[in-house]
This record gives C-alpha cells, structure tokens and sequence, in this order.
C-alpha cells in the first residue's frame, strides 16, 4: 500500500541528454568472427580446393601430377569402387539403426526413468571415450575371436544361422565378417546416438505425458503422438552423428573385418598411403562427401523437423 | 444440456489421503461436489488442493480413500480410462501439433475419425476459430489458456479439473477469463473443481468454495458464506482481512452474547459463535475492516445508541481511490483495520487522530480464542 501514498518521484530536468550510443562497436561482431572464419579457411577451405584441384590431375609420382581437368577418374573410381560405395551405406545404414534400437531406450531411461542413477549412467554412456578409439576397437577382436564366449553363445542360440542366412556372418566364425564391422561401428558410435536423443528427450515436459493421458491416450499411444514426435530432432542428429562418420571410417572394417568387408574408406586409405593414386583417392573423397550430402539433404526434407520446436 | 439434478455427476471422496514417505500432503478428506456445480478449492501453496485435484485425475495415486465418479469408483482407474479431463497449469499443450490438433486429440483417442465439426464448434465457444492452424507458440498466453480449456472440455468430460489455470495470466487478463470460463461453464454446464491460491478468483467465479489448510479441509461453503462466517481465523484472514479482540464472555441477553474487552462491551449474535461460550470463557471477536464506520472522537455522541464501539487513534491512513484504509492502534488491538468508501471524507481524520470505531453488532462473529489470530495472514494474496 505504501506505494500508492508514496510522492512521486521528483522530476530532474538538469539531468544531462542521453548520449547517442557510441559508434565503434558496430564491427565487434566481425572480429569476434575472425579467428574463426580464419581457422576454417587455413583447414578446411584451402584443403578442400586442394583436394579438389588434386582430383582432377593426371601424372604419376615421379613426373609430378598436372591439373589437366580430367574428370574421368570420378567415373573411373565409381565404376571400380561401387561395391565399396554400397557395403559403407549398406554397414552404415545398419549401425545407424542398431545404434537407434540400443540407444533410445536407453536415452529414454536415462531422461525419465533413472532418478538419482541419471547422471552415473551419463557417465557410463560417455566413459568409453576415455580410451582410445583404437584399443577399444582392438578390444572387439578379442571379444568376437573365433571360439570365445560370445561366439559359442551366439552359436548355441542359433544367431549364427540366421545371420549366416543374412550373409553376414560365414560358418562358426563372426570376426572378420561383414556381422563384426557393424557391431564395432555400432559399438563405437552409440554415445554419439546417446546424446542428442538423451537432449532432446530431457527437455520435453513431463507434464505434456500427464496431459496426453488426462486425453484418453494410454501410455504406448502417448509415445506415438506426443513423446517420440517431439524426440525427433534428436534422432535426426543423433542418426547424422552416427551414420556421417560411419559411412567414412575405415578403422572398424580394417580391424574386424577382411578384405571381402572393406568399405569406401579403406580404399581411401589405401589409395592415399599405399598405391600413392592421389587423383582416386581425392575423387573417391568428393563421391562420398556427395553421396552423404544428398542422403542427408532427402533424409532432413523427409523427416520434417524445421518447425519442431 | 445436462440435467443439473442428475446425481451420476458428482464427485465424491471418501477418506481420501496422500502421503509422500513421512509427510502427509492430504489427511483423510470426504468431499462431495455436485454435478453442474463450479467448486473451487483454495489454499496457500502445499496445502494439498492441488495432489487432491490430481488424485480426481487419477494422475497421482491416492494412500487410502475411495474416489467416485458417480456411482463409479474411478481410484483405481489410470487417467486416461477415466471421464475427467484437466486443464494444466500453464497449459502442457503439445507444441508441436497445431491448435486444431491440440483440440481434437482427446476425440481423435477415442477412435472419433470425423471430428472438424466438433473442434471448429469448441474453437468458436473460445473464440479461436481463426487461430486454428497455428503452433502454441505463435499464441499469446490468453489464447493458449483457452486452447487448453477447449482441448479438455471438447470431451465431455464429467469433471472437468482446473489447476490455477489463471496463474501464469497477469491481473487484467486473470480478471477477464474469470469471467470467461464462469461464462462458458454456465453454458456447457460441466462440474467445474478449480485449484487457486487466489481468494478473489475463487470467490468470484466458485458457487462452492473449500478452503484447504495443511492438507485439510478448513472450511466448506458459498463464497459469501464464508467471507460473512468464516468459523477459523485461518479462513478469516486467508479470505480477505478480519480484525480480531480478545474477549470474555459476560452474560447472555436473549439471543446475544455480551462480552467484556479492554473495559468496553461488545455484543455479538450466538448464532455467529462458532466458539464455546460459558461466562467467562474467552472468544476471539472478529469484524471486518469494511464493517467498520469511524467517527472523530468529538462527534461520540452522535453514533446511535446499540453499535458496538471502540476507541482508539489513528495510526496510518492510505488513500487507494475508492477508499481509504485506516490502521487504528486501540487497547484491544493494535491494528485494527478499517476500510471507509470516500463518500463524505471527514478531514480530521488524519493520523494521529483521537476516533471511535463503531459497527452494527450483527456484523460481529466469534471464534475459538484457542487458536492464532494471525492464522492465514502470511498465506493470504
């Protein structure tokens, strides 16, 4: 009350006249820009001019290599590569969605079910990331070695025959199978699925469950209409996350896989250090970076996320 | 539309309680609302008007007790078996349907495949049929809140449960919808239970009101009821402000009680104390601020003979338009409040002033001196 008996506050007419706001903060947002946009120049522009540059050259090692604008060996690599081209996806593809079936429970878990245990499995989630990507891998060898554990138990369960059906395994064996490289890219890129879905699962309001309940939903109706739409930003991302880097690696197929599960990043690699065909390898670069462009471009369009919220 | 007399449409609970471990949010409560009426419950935050609303839900599982739809007994029912439909505090529209959507989708769960009449229908009652194909988002707070009140009685619900569905508004919009949802509710004629911690809203818009207290129900009655015979003094001060005297009971003439405090007399109806009164017990006296007239000490003579009095001086005094509000210190109580219309301001009447407070006995009731008098006051909007 004593707010409306209070005098109002006197007036100050000498009180100077506001300054215009000064000037020279107008170009503060470009430097801060600079480093930046400088960094991603040096490594990330220039080299892909480079590589660019490098794909259409011709010549060998020891004469040197000449832009002569041959556009050929994009042609050359894909009719040579293809079958690499389609088992990256094809490995890829799966993971992604192994990775999606193992992760969204877990993410749906973590974010609404865990309680206390919340932030100790978010450490659990994250803590392979503190080993190397490469022993981790190296690990899966063991893991999978003919005649261990895991294999004799897949046997006795008869996963084997189905798989072997699929053709993703051959007799009693899984390492060195097409069945090995996916459970390691599945194993090595499901933090990276874990994450956006835990994100974007955490920031939906509880009460939004409650509300579809109050409006006759039962609980699996509710996870169709309300909780897995407003999930799907994060599996958008996190099916990105989890495929773009798949689709290129090279570690788990080397490492698990033979020469029959090599994927388009082996033959990079190879074409790269050890046959020194530059201009392939730079093609067979760019046919990937289009290939995931245009994937990715349809995948965004189709899953329709722009006006999620 | 529907038939008010019809008795499948109350709400009745019987012994129900919530319990979190150790601590009891609601004790053990019988209720009854009837059907067609608009009930609200109000209390301070934590008084357990809000687990009671989501127990009528079904959104929060009761620890004893028996809640009935009806003649059905919905306890054991999950929300979405039960035909109740809830309107959210702020909201919990679904942002990523449109508002169509957001309203059809009770329908739309019940197996409804034709359902553009019904919605456009709802979305005109509250005035949105133009908003129809926007995001949540692109609504302004009033809007939203009346999606959510068409979300939820486009159903048809039996109940329909209101959770402070006006706190997020601010005050000029909060008085609009009062109005607005008093408005709609006399026209679908649905059981409305309204949650609030605002005094004001529950009396305007509630036919019956249930003030809860530390998980218990306080006190049970219309709205004018219980501002006129509030029987605790947290009902008292929560609904509005009372003044209160200590005093002894002296004798009884006919209907009245006549009470000795501070060396004056008071009289007070019999049928207004809720309290004991043998002679010489103690009850609290209390009368509201606007009961009150205030004369200058220099014009005594002139209040008519039967009021009941009590002097004392003018400690503050603010002008608010409409009235003036007093605080009097006087030997029975030292901030005695009294509301006076500006019709004829007296200008003696300053602070500092000698006075005379004076009021129409029936104005006066009595409470149970065993309690706080102070009960509510920090609790009250």
């Amino acid at each position: 009350m004593s707010t409306l008996t209070e005098a109002p506050p006197p007036l100050a007419p000498e009180a100077p006249e506001p300054k215009p706001p000064k000037r020279t903060g107008r170009f503060t947002p470009y430097w801060l820009l600079l480093p930046g946009i400088l960094w991603l120049l040096v490594f990330f522009a220039l080299p892909m001019i480079y590589q660019a540059s490098t794909s259409v050259q011709t010549g060998s090692l020891e004469e040197g290599y000449k832009v002569t604008w041959h556009f050929a060996t994009y042609w050359d690599a894909l009719s040579a590569y293809w079958p690499q081209f389609v088992r990256s996806v094809l490995y890829a593809g799966t993971a992604t969605i192994l990775c999606l079936l193992l992760g969204y429970p877990l993410a749906y878990l973590i974010a609404f079910r865990a309680g206390r245990w919340r932030n100790l499995i978010m450490i659990l989630v994250i803590a392979p990331f503190f080993t190397s990507f490469l022993i981790r891998t190296l690990a899966w060898k063991t893991i999978l070695a003919d005649g261990g554990p895991v294999v004799g138990a897949l046997n006795t369960l008869h996963v084997l025959d189905v798989t072997n059906w699929l053709g993703m395994t051959a007799g009693d064996r899984v390492l060195a199978t097409p069945l090995a490289v996916v459970c390691g890219l599945t194993y090595n890129f499901l933090p990276f699925m874990i994450l956006p879905l835990y994100t974007s699962l955490e920031r939906i309001d509880g009460r939004l469950h409650e509300a579809a309940g109050d409006l006759y939903a039962r609980p699996s109706t509710t996870f169709r209409k309300v909780t897995f739409p407003l999930s799907m930003p994060g599996v958008v991302s996190g099916t990105l996350l989890t495929f773009i880097p798949a689709a290129g690696d090279y570690v788990n197929a080397d490492l698990l896989g033979s020469t029959d599960t090599r994927m388009v990043g082996n033959v990079i690699q190879t074409q790269f250090l050890r046959v020194l065909d530059y201009p392939t390898a730079a093609a067979l670069s760019f046919i990937l970076m289009a290939a995931i462009l245009l994937m990715v471009t349809l995948y965004i369009r189709r899953s329709g996320t722009e006006d999620l919220v | 539309m529907t038939n008010k007399t019809d008795p499948s449409g109350d709400v009745r609970l019987t012994g129900i309680a919530k319990s979190y471990g150790a601590f009891t949010a609601v004790h053990p409560l019988d209720l009854t609302v009837p059907q067609g009426s608009f009930f609200a419950l109000l209390g301070a935050s934590g008084c357990g008007k809000t687990t009671t609303l989501r127990m009528i839900a079904g959104l929060e599982e009761p620890s004893a007790g028996t809640v009935f739809l009806g003649d059905q007994d919905v306890t054991a029912l999950p929300p979405y078996k039960r035909p109740v439909n809830t309107v959210f505090q702020s909201y919990a529209l679904f942002p990523h349907l449109d508002i169509f959507e957001n309203v059809a989708f009770g329908l739309r769960r019940r197996g409804l495949k034709s359902v553009k009449k019904q919605v456009d229908e709802m979305l005109d009652l509250v005035q949105l049929g133009e908003q129809a194909r926007k995001k949540p988002h692109q609504l302004s707070g009033g809007q939203q809140q009346r999606v959510a009140v068409a979300r939820a009685l486009i159903n048809h619900p039996k109940v329909l449960l209101l959770d402070e569905p006006l706190g997020a508004l601010d005050l000029k919009l909060r008085r609009q919808m009062q109005l607005e949802l008093k408005r709609i509710q006399t026209e679908v004629g649905i059981t409305f239970i309204h949650v609030t911690h605002d005094q004001e809203e529950a009396m305007t818009m509630a036919d019956t009101v249930a003030v809860m207290n530390g998980g218990r129900v306080e006190q049970l009655g219309a709205p004018t009821d219980l501002y006129e015979n509030p029987r605790t003094t947290f009902v008292a001060n929560f609904l509005g402000t009372s003044n209160f005297i200590e005093a002894e009971v002296d004798s009884k003439s006919g209907e009245d009680i006549v009470l000795k405090a501070g060396g004056g007399k008071l009289v007070l109806p019999g049928a207004r104390c809720s309290a004991p009164t043998s002679t010489g017990g103690r009850v609290l006296v209390g009368v509201r601020p606007e009961k009150i007239s205030l004369s200058h000490a220099d014009d005594a003579g002139e209040i008519p003979e039967g009021r009941n009095r009590i002097t004392g001086r003018i400690a503050d005094s603010s002008f608010i338009g409409v009235s003036t509000q007093y605080v009097v210190d006087s030997p029975v109580c030292s901030d005695f409040e009294v509301y006076a219309q500006n019709i004829d301001r007296d200008p003696r009447l300053v602070p500092g002033a000698e006075v005379v407070l004076h009021w129409n006995p029936a104005h006066t009731f009595g409470l149970d001196a065993a309690q706080d008098a102070d009960a509510g006051v920090e609790e009250a909007v």
